[in-house]
């Protein structure tokens, strides 16, 4: 039990991490990874959000009738939406205002009612807690990720500490909307650099053990 | 004039696709056939106009008096789907040669989150009736302009040599970069 919950959760890691392999959540990850603490806060948001609103689901799973499901999940979803929007505006305002539509834009998020509809209505709620949590945390590791090569790049810092010196001359397109197509465009290509290199190898070793 | 700057404005300079990245997940993954990329366009530029139309006297007849404008967001999409579903059913019953082009990119729309967003930015630029109205279409043309663009850009990289990990969504977004860049020269055509 414990060990297929762990699978669950680190599925989202690697296999399925979901901007760069799903290519689902598209949006929220060019827009708001200007800086690392952008992503990372919208990782967060999104998290909460995808965590409860598939819970929800998968608890009331068996009561709701199939014809009327999506409009179910875009409710919770929207409702728990609106949740995290007045919190973050209520505790913190500056990221609040940084990220602004965005936020709500959660709603529409491909990754949430995508989980919803391929996982939380078919399991129970132990699973669907763990592929969510999984899903979310990739999620937020990706942005950060893009966060932060963008800032690097584009400001010379990091979590907005200065990190590289007077010599460096910011690349003002990273932080520019066309910085965060090519960013992601370059790292979507790595990671089907590293499964590939990674599959050749699972290939080899297998031809080599037939071998003998 | 406000109105021909507000249209330049979100269908060129501020592009959705381009420079908000709203509505990608169409953009990358109905970009592959400049007809459909086309179809797609025409059915969300309707859909975005018709939202225009229906979100703010909702949102300004309903909502604000009654003192709830945070039921927005879910206001907004519960709208959305009904009108998509609505433009379904029509375009049904009225051409059904034109509905089974779209086939399910129609349904598909209520997702795209260029919809949504093109209202909450309505309600932020505190828009009135008839700005939003264009707002709106002008929205749907930039998004078409966009698809429309890359799917006649992806049916010639068919013939290209793309080294391997590049290829499908990797160099899509990179090319998305580079219009991104182009579309930056329009920044001149308006200030602010």
């Amino acid at each position: 039990m414990a060990n297929s919950l762990a699978r669950e959760f680190t599925k989202g890691l690697w296999q399925e991490i979901p901007p760069f392999r799903l290519v689902l959540g598209l949006c929220p990850t060019l827009a708001v990874t200007n800086s690392a603490i952008n992503g990372l806060a919208m990782g967060m948001a999104t998290i909460f959000v995808l965590f409860f609103s598939n819970v929800l689901v998968s608890f009331i799973r068996r009561t709701i009738s199939s014809q009327v499901r999506i409009p179910a999940y875009v409710v919770i979803i929207a409702t728990l939406v609106t949740v995290a929007d007045m919190f973050l505006a209520a505790v913190f305002p500056q990221i609040s205002k940084a990220l602004g539509p965005y936020i709500p834009l959660i709603v529409v998020n491909c990754i949430i009612l995508g989980r919803a509809e391929a996982f939380a209505q078919k399991n129970s709620v132990l699973p669907t807690a763990a592929d969510t949590l999984g899903i979310g945390t990739g999620f937020i590791l990706s942005l950060t990720l893009m966060g932060g090569i963008r800032e690097v790049l584009g400001f010379g810092s990091i979590f907005g500490v200065k990190l590289l010196g007077e010599w460096f001359e910011p690349w003002i397109i990273m932080i520019l909307p066309a910085g965060a197509f090519l960013v992601f465009g370059g790292l979507v290509a790595l990671v089907n650099y590293i499964s590939s290199r990674k599959a050749a190898k699972a290939a080899e070793a297998a031809q080599a053990a037939h071998g003998m | 004039m406000e109105l021909i700057l507000i249209f330049i404005s979100a269908a060129l300079v501020n592009n959705f696709v381009l420079a908000y990245f709203l509505g990608i997940c169409p953009f990358v993954g109905v970009s592959n056939k400049t007809e459909n990329a086309l179809n797609m366009g025409l059915a969300t530029t309707f859909v975005m106009t018709l939202t225009a139309a229906a979100t703010w006297p909702i949102y300004y007849y309903i909502l604000v008096p009654f003192n709830v404008p945070f039921l927005q967001y879910v206001a907004f999409i519960i709208i959305i789907a009904a009108l998509v579903q609505f433009v379904e059913m029509y375009i049904r019953k009225a051409s059904p040669s034109l509905y089974r082009a779209l086939g399910i990119f129609l349904p598909l729309i209520t997702t795209n989150c260029a919809v949504l967003g093109l209202a909450l930015f309505m309600v932020l630029r505190e828009y009135g009736f008839i700005e939003s109205i264009i707002f709106g279409f002008a929205t749907g043309v930039g998004f078409t302009l966009a698809i429309v663009m890359m799917s006649g850009i992806r049916e010639e990289l068919e013939f290209a040599d793309i080294p391997k990990p590049f290829q499908g969504v990797s160099i899509t977004l990179i090319i998305a970069g580079m219009m991104a860049l182009a579309f930056m020269g329009f920044a001149g055509l308006i200030r602010g």
